[in-house]
């Protein structure tokens, strides 16, 4: 007996022929197409993007689907990708709990010194009691020359860690903003 | 990595130690899959029996920390059988070269150890050099002083049976590895290594990569198809973040952070590597070009040559000064900042001894947390055991969009730098994570033009315009990392045009080729194969050039043939005068008899199996972790590695030996939690397939403390305890270290307090504050604990999964 297997690709190029192999499950007769069909149903119309798994580091390849609204309603392995070849980890298929999900952060929150609770502000707001909060730190901290009268120009009240989660594109801002401020305490995963 | 994913499945051998990569890369296990299919050798070396485990030819257990010995010995059992590859050692290793006389090691000590610094002066370690500064060689490896001589002596120590003693692993379990392992010696074969965080997460985490990469050395896997030194590393863009520059040491590419006492430009060129060796590419000579158009990228027009290009706006660390995560969490505890960025990161779980990061964060006056979801960092002022009534932290909580929210580019382990598109907008108010740091600095900058404040200069002068049609535009940035020639606008092509008299830019040299004249080049999804091997030279692009395996030059023979003819990587075509293949390492003609050497980024050119340029010795020694099971190292008298840093006092404890804490523990990760759990505890699917924390034993040392599989127990160290479920399992087995019987537990360290709720707490509320000398990367998988069964009724009843 010949088993192969059936992607959601390779059922939509066969669909409408009959030459397609037989997979037995538990029923004694081929359920595959039908749930092949149920998905295509679901996604049907759908805007496909491709994107790269956010998890470990194999780069696996991920398409996320979108209905005319923008939603993501579903994401799955990119049969395309010559790493992942369309498979996902349990992580990675759970990609789609990601985009939706009730927990997500969705507002600015600030906690006052000694307050017991968050309180959501606007970004303006925040971005701007922040920068003043690095003004003030730089400011008081900035050392120009060390103990050994070495010009040092740096920050030493600021530090940051982060981060692995950024782009690339991201990363390289982020650390181009860093230095300009001065820090010379900048970390991030790769450390640990 | 040297090597990528795909080119697993052209190894003869391959060995995964200090990782687990069917459950914490499982997709790249196809790869592996597809090697043994083909007959290939699989084998899995670690302290416990895992999935990966399951699917290897050989597997062999070793304590916790003791890869170095193991590693030893296969290196004695690789000279004594005379199974390295003659031909590659003389040609393309320092086996040849001749050591300083004064090198010398003896009972666990190399030459120039001071005890009160508790560090080595490296200066006899040298390599000599003859009148014209050029490597001595002895090409018959005899003189007593040369590499390979002095390479058996050292090694001759690691015996089976004291390697057995140390490791636990049977004499017989060794030999099985070590002669599957050297079978790939033949030019013919190749062997690979996938490593991870186990090889690292030691005081010995180097040297525990430089044992292997002596090994593959010797063996001749270094820059050949189906071979490499292959790290897989834990995020899906630590590469790049690392290439980026986002730690304290280096600026993006590799390029040193200036120290203080390099005042000027020309001083700081002046540390540019150099070689006199007219056979030696040393890439790095090329340095002043790369800095400088770094520089250029930073401060764009405000960047000339009478100004150093703005050098000097740029903040220096004291001479020798290390900035790294433990020091810097150390530093917050003494109360010495007082602002801090936990920028898309968890450390109140993901720091080593958790416990004091989080007392850490409550010495601050500011900090900002940027994260997709709620964590333990941003939440910490109303973590266990803290009162927010006596926090003063100011906390801002700013939400990110997830990675399928955004557009840009990440590089994965092998290099490459594949572009995500967007697929969605973020949730309500959410932004990218370069949206936010555009628009913050952009407000900085703001205050201080208005008033003008402390050295405002690298702040007013920044080039920030990354701007289309009034919102940022992640391209821009993107072109930026690639480069231009300022002198016609266009894009740079790759760095072998860049300049250092300003007339390039280039934000991150080992990226440029990336973004071009003729397009994103991490964006090119075409699947030729000309070689054959996988390499896949038109699907996203490769860091450096698109060169797919790095110093692909050790794979030929010094007419350019391939040495390997069923896995041709490069051939030079003598006719047309070219390389045929991947991107060679230089393109330089072949090396026949006074051509240039293949490990183009080493200044002599050729692979170290002598590496004098660490703080922990120049060959890997075995020393037992900070915190052991046993008095006496069975090696020498050092018990630890004499150079770590001890940090001592206030919170930071450590026991070894010690009755209270008898068993070695050890973190790792399940595959259905990620990092700190900071993204999966929150996913409705994953948290119901692995709801809680727990700790493995084995069926030995749970009868020895009465647990039944299932039951809580306490796990703790000097520094912390934790609940966890145990899961007794005969996964685990004791081992026989020197007569005694040693057992070791194990625990993920996915879990917090803050979601979901019975799910348990950080195990880095275990782990002790101490790093390699060299990376500083914590020691977290090997410490001492105790288990014991939870005697009263759990904090919070044990539920199966949580709902969200």
């Amino acid at each position: 007996m010949t088993v192969m297997k059936i992607t959601r690709r390779t059922f939509l190029k066969v669909s409408g022929a009959t030459a397609v192999g037989t997979v037995i499950g538990g029923l004694g007769f081929d359920l595959s197409p039908a749930e092949v069909y149920a998905q295509e149903l679901r996604i049907k119309g759908a805007k496909e993007t491709t994107t790269i798994c956010c998890y470990c580091s194999v780069g696996c390849g991920i398409i996320v689907h979108t209905d005319s609204s923008g939603k993501v309603i579903n994401a799955e392995g990119d049969p395309d990708h010559p790493i992942s070849e369309g498979a996902l980890c349990a992580k990675g298929a759970s990609s789609f709990q990601i985009a939706v999900n009730e927990n997500r952060l969705k507002k600015v929150r600030y906690r006052a010194p000694y307050s017991n609770a968050w309180k959501e502000v606007s970004w303006e707001w925040a971005l701007e009691k922040i920068a003043a909060n690095i003004k003030k730190s730089r400011d008081a901290s900035f050392m120009e020359k060390n103990a050994k009268g070495q010009v040092v120009n740096r920050t030493n009240g600021i530090a940051s860690v982060g981060s692995a989660a950024l782009d690339n594109e991201e990363c390289w801002l982020y650390s181009k903003m860093l230095r300009a401020l001065g820090l010379i305490y900048i970390e991030h995963q790769a450390r640990i | 990595m040297t090597n990528h994913y795909i080119d697993f499945r052209n190894a003869d051998v391959i060995l995964n130690m200090g990782g687990n990569v069917a459950e914490n890369h499982p997709v790249s296990f196809k790869w592996i899959q597809a090697a043994k299919d083909k007959g290939a050798i699989f084998i899995h070396v670690d302290p416990r029996f895992t999935r990966t485990s399951t699917k290897a030819d050989i597997f062999v257990r070793l304590r916790s920390g003791t890869d170095i010995a193991f590693l030893g010995g296969m290196i004695k059992y690789i000279l004594d059988n005379n199974l390295y590859d003659e031909f590659y050692v003389k040609n393309y290793t320092n086996a040849s070269f001749i050591v300083n006389p004064k090198y010398s090691f003896d009972d666990g000590l190399f030459s120039g150890y001071d005890p009160n610094k508790r560090a080595y002066d490296a200066s006899t370690w040298a390599l000599e050099k003859d009148e014209n500064g050029i490597p001595r060689r002895d090409m018959s490896l005899q003189d007593p002083r040369c590499v390979f001589q002095l390479l058996k002596k050292h090694y001759s120590r690691y015996t089976p049976e004291k390697v057995t003693e140390i490791t636990g692993t049977p004499v017989n379990d060794l030999l099985k590895v070590y002669k599957a392992y050297s079978s790939t010696g033949a030019p013919d074969k190749a062997g690979t290594v996938l490593y991870a965080m186990g090889w690292c997460q030691h005081t010995v985490g180097v040297q525990n990569i430089r044992a292997m990469s002596i090994i593959q050395t010797l063996l001749s896997n270094m820059g050949i198809a189906g071979g490499g030194i292959n790290a897989l590393r834990g995020e899906s863009n630590v590469q790049g973040s690392t290439d980026a520059g986002l730690l304290f040491h280096i600026w993006p590419a590799y390029l040193p952070t200036p120290q203080a006492q390099l005042a000027t430009l020309a001083d700081y060129n002046k540390t540019t590597p150099a070689s006199k060796d007219p056979r030696s590419v040393n890439w790095g000579k090329n340095r002043p070009k790369y800095v400088a158009s770094y520089l250029k990228s930073l401060f764009g027009e405000k960047a000339n040559k009478e100004n150093d290009f703005g050098y000097g706006w740029m903040p220096k660390l004291d001479t020798g000064q290390d900035a790294s995560w433990l020091n810097l969490f150390d530093e917050m505890y003494k109360g010495a900042f007082t602002g801090f960025f936990a920028w898309g990161m968890n450390p109140a779980c993901s720091g080593a001894h958790s416990g004091k990061v989080r007392q850490a964060l409550g010495k601050l006056d500011w900090m900002v947390n940027v994260n997709v979801f709620d964590s333990e960092t941003g939440a910490f002022w109303k973590g266990p055991g803290m009162d927010p009534k006596k926090i003063r932290t100011e906390v801002f909580q700013l939400p990110c969009a997830a990675s399928m929210e955004k557009e840009g580019s990440i590089s994965n382990s092998g290099r490459w730098m594949q572009w995500r598109y967007k697929a969605s907008n973020p949730p309500g108010e959410a932004k990218p994570d370069g949206d936010i740091t555009y628009e913050l600095f952009k407000k900085v900058r703001a205050l201080y033009e208005k008033d003008k404040g402390a050295f405002p200069e690298p702040i007013l002068n920044l080039k920030w315009d990354y701007e289309t049609t009034g919102h940022f535009d992640i391209h821009k940035v993107a072109k930026e990392i690639n480069g231009y020639d300022l002198t016609t606008g266009k894009l740079m092509a790759n760095f072998v045009g860049l300049k250092d008299d300003g007339t390039t830019s280039c934000g991150s040299w080992i990226y440029s080729g990336s973004y071009t004249e003729a397009g994103n080049m991490a964006a090119r999804r075409k699947k030729t194969d000309p070689t054959g091997l996988g390499l896949y030279p038109e699907w996203s692009w490769c860091w450096p050039v698109n060169r797919r395996i790095i110093y692909n030059r050790a794979s030929v023979d010094l007419d350019g043939n391939p040495r390997d003819p069923k896995r041709p990587l490069l051939k030079w075509d003598a006719e047309g005068k070219k390389w045929i293949g991947d991107i060679p390492d230089n393109a330089v003609p072949p090396m026949g008899t006074d051509g240039a050497y293949p490990f183009i980024m080493k200044p002599d050119g050729v692979a170290s199996l002598f590496g004098p340029g660490l703080k922990d010795g120049p060959f890997p020694e075995h020393y037992e972790p900070l915190e052991c099971p046993i008095e006496k190292n069975l090696m020498s008298s050092q018990r630890i590695s004499p150079v770590i840093k001890i940090f001592e006092g206030g919170l930071d404890k450590f026991t070894t030996c010690d009755p209270k804490y008898p068993f070695v523990c050890t973190t790792y990760r399940v595959t259905e939690h990620w990092q700190t759990g900071v993204l999966t505890r929150w996913l409705p699917w994953l948290i119901e397939a692995e709801p809680q924390m727990f700790c493995e034993m084995s069926n030995e040392l749970a009868k020895l403390r009465g647990i039944k599989n299932g039951d809580r127990v306490i796990v703790e160290t000097s520094r912390g305890k934790l609940e966890a479920v145990a899961i007794v399992t005969s996964r685990f087995k004791p081992f026989n270290i020197a007569g005694q019987t040693v057992h070791q537990i194990g625990i993920p360290w996915h879990f917090g307090w803050l979601h979901p709720k019975d799910g348990g707490e950080s195990a880095n509320l275990l782990t002790p504050t101490v790093g390699d000398p060299n990376t500083m990367i914590p020691e977290s998988k090997a410490f001492m604990a105790n288990v014991s069964k939870l005697t009263k009724q759990p904090s919070q009843p044990a539920k199966k999964a949580a709902k969200s």
